[in-house]
């Protein structure tokens, strides 16, 4: 077998599995396609495909061995990727046509600054803003749940804005409480659990990202949309 | 019901593992040798996705609360039930009121002990698998401690306690155990990136030995030896992680990702161990010395079809 070096291309990943990769970016665009290719697989499955993984820009397809010969779920992989994006609309265009994912919008209240965002001070003055400014800024995109990773239910979100881009912090902290809101680099997202973390967190919500005690243990899934809103602890009602 | 009176150093519940879930960050878990927890479900009359504990380098001491059919299947450990030294990978009848202690393990890591019925624990999206730094599955999210008490499920075979002891004695033939080895040569294919090292880099990650680290345990085995060298980026943009997968993060030192693993990962990763070959890396020890071989595509689908076909019922 051969594989193509341009994108998209299908890398096998161990004796059961392969990747699909569209690029090599952190990019909207290349996630909407590799919702795009997922949300197809579970509407319509493959034989012998056990499970898949979408990640920023491919796809984790991982089959059975004892029920499917690899060849064919290659060639089965080919021939959905094909017909999902032979035929893609111009590039302008893409963004809407391309279905992304599931169409859901989560709306996600914020406590930020002070106890619950200890960082927003420092977040601000790297961007050289106000800290008001950063929350208007964090509080308008709609943002692209990329994946989820790292630990139980952590969103990896797309689209924050530029401004707001603020490296890790050099040494990461041994406990971030569940429900804290941090930037790292161009990337934000929400702890799902109290673990350790770097990233420069800004707020905290009261919705539980991950609960293995709620009958839906996931808030979000991979392909969401997510809008954050700032909320005052008093106001808000505790998400359950 | 088994009583805990002494829990031995790790022990969890484990069945075959809570599939699907990754896209949600949840590891597959489950056992880290597949082939001895299959082994010993499948010697009591369990389906392969009964909970079994899962006991690592030191074994528990247990009391049977009533008549069962257990076996015992992965590392060898020295165990006497009633006061009476029992064999791995057979089925033993234990009358209830008995005692189950394990003694010195003379090989491997991990062994699986099996009841016929199964353990049975609140499930946990469609498992009982403990997920230790989840905090979720098996018993309450932890490992076994003293005083607890493990419910035992009903017979498949709805076996009454005669028929139980009637087919006490089943034996796990060699045949379908894995070539377990203190120094195992692990079968892998190159890839997904393993064009992020050059080409001498990688043949020297093939020539070495690479010994196992302290730092080894169900999310990832570390290794020390020769430093894999990257020949450009150190990171990749973040993707899926297989159980078996190779990660090199930048200090060179490879990480082979098991059943706990995080579920995407942005280290490259330059191989990923055949599933066939996990268990006998799963049976290895701090400062075991592993080898690496490259396979073909088409080896290690075959390799590994025979070893998954090893486990079916016959």
């Amino acid at each position: 077998m051969t594989y193509p070096s341009t994108y998209p291309r299908i890398l096998p990943n161990g004796e059961a599995a392969f990747t699909v990769e569209f690029g090599d970016a952190v990019d909207a665009e290349l996630n909407r396609r590799v919702h795009a290719l997922d949300g197809s697989l579970q509407q319509h499955p493959l034989p012998g495909v056990v499970e898949c993984v979408p990640t920023y820009r491919s796809l984790l397809v991982r089959y059975d061995l004892l029920a499917a010969e690899g060849d064919l779920v290659l060639a089965a992989l080919w021939e959905r990727v094909v017909q999902l994006f032979a035929t893609a609309p111009p590039p302008e265009t893409r963004g809407e046509t391309i279905a992304s994912g599931s169409g859901r919008l989560i709306e996600i209240p914020v406590y930020y600054g002070g106890e619950f965002g200890r960082d927003l001070p420092d977040v601000a003055a790297h961007c050289g803003l106000e800290p008001e400014e950063v929350i208007r800024l964090h509080t308008q995109p709609l943002y692209q749940v990329a994946m989820l990773g790292f630990a139980p239910g952590f969103a990896y979100l797309l689209n924050l804005p530029e401004s707001l881009a603020t490296p890790r912090l050099a040494t990461p902290r041994l406990r971030v409480q569940a429900g804290s809101v941090g930037i790292a680099g161009n990337q934000t997202g929400v702890y799902a659990l109290s673990t350790p973390g770097g990233w420069r967190i800004i707020g905290r919500t009261d919705l539980r990202l991950f609960d293995p005690a709620r009958c839906a243990p996931f808030l979000v899934r991979a392909g969401d949309q997510i809008r954050f809103i700032a909320a005052q602890p008093d106001e808000h009602v505790t998400g359950s | 019901m088994l009583q805990v009176l002494e829990p031995g150093a790790l022990t969890t519940v484990q069945d075959r593992g809570r599939s699907g879930w990754a896209r949600y960050g949840i590891p597959e878990s489950g056992p880290m040798d597949r082939a001895a927890f299959t082994a010993a479900n499948r010697l009591v009359g369990n389906g392969p996705d009964a909970g079994a504990l899962e006991i690592t380098l030191t074994g528990p001491l247990l009391w049977a609360g009533h008549d069962m059919l257990i076996a015992i299947c992965g590392a060898d450990f020295q165990v006497w039930i009633g006061g009476v030294a029992a064999p791995g990978w057979y089925s033993v009848f234990v009358r209830g009121g008995s005692l189950i202690r394990f003694g010195v393990r003379r090989a491997g890591a991990r062994a699986y002990l099996a009841v016929a019925g199964g353990i049975v624990v609140p499930s946990f999206l469609n498992s009982v698998s403990t997920f230790l730094s989840g905090r979720f599955g098996g018993l309450k999210g932890r490992a076994l401690q003293t005083g607890d008490q493990l419910e035992t499920g009903v017979d498949p075979l709805r076996r009454r306690a005669h028929e139980l002891w009637a087919d006490a004695g089943e034996r796990w033939p060699e045949t379908r155990r894995p070539a377990y080895s203190g120094t195992p040569e692990l079968r892998i294919l190159l890839g997904p990136q393993a064009s992020y090292f050059a080409s001498d880099a990688v043949q020297g990650f093939l020539d070495a030995p690479y010994r196992l680290s302290h730092a080894s345990d169900r999310m990832g085995i570390r290794l020390e030896g020769p430093v894999v060298r990257h020949s450009g980026p150190t990171g990749i943009v973040s993707d899926g992680v297989l159980t078996g997968s190779i990660q090199i993060p930048p200090d060179g030192h490879p990480i082979v990702m098991m059943v706990d693993h995080q579920t995407t990962g942005g280290y490259p990763k330059i191989a990923t161990v055949i599933q066939a070959d996990l268990p006998l890396l799963a049976q290895c020890l701090p400062g075991d010395s592993i080898r690496f071989r490259a396979v073909t595509l088409a080896e290690a689908r075959a390799a590994s079809t025979i070893f998954l076909k090893r486990l079916q019922p016959w």
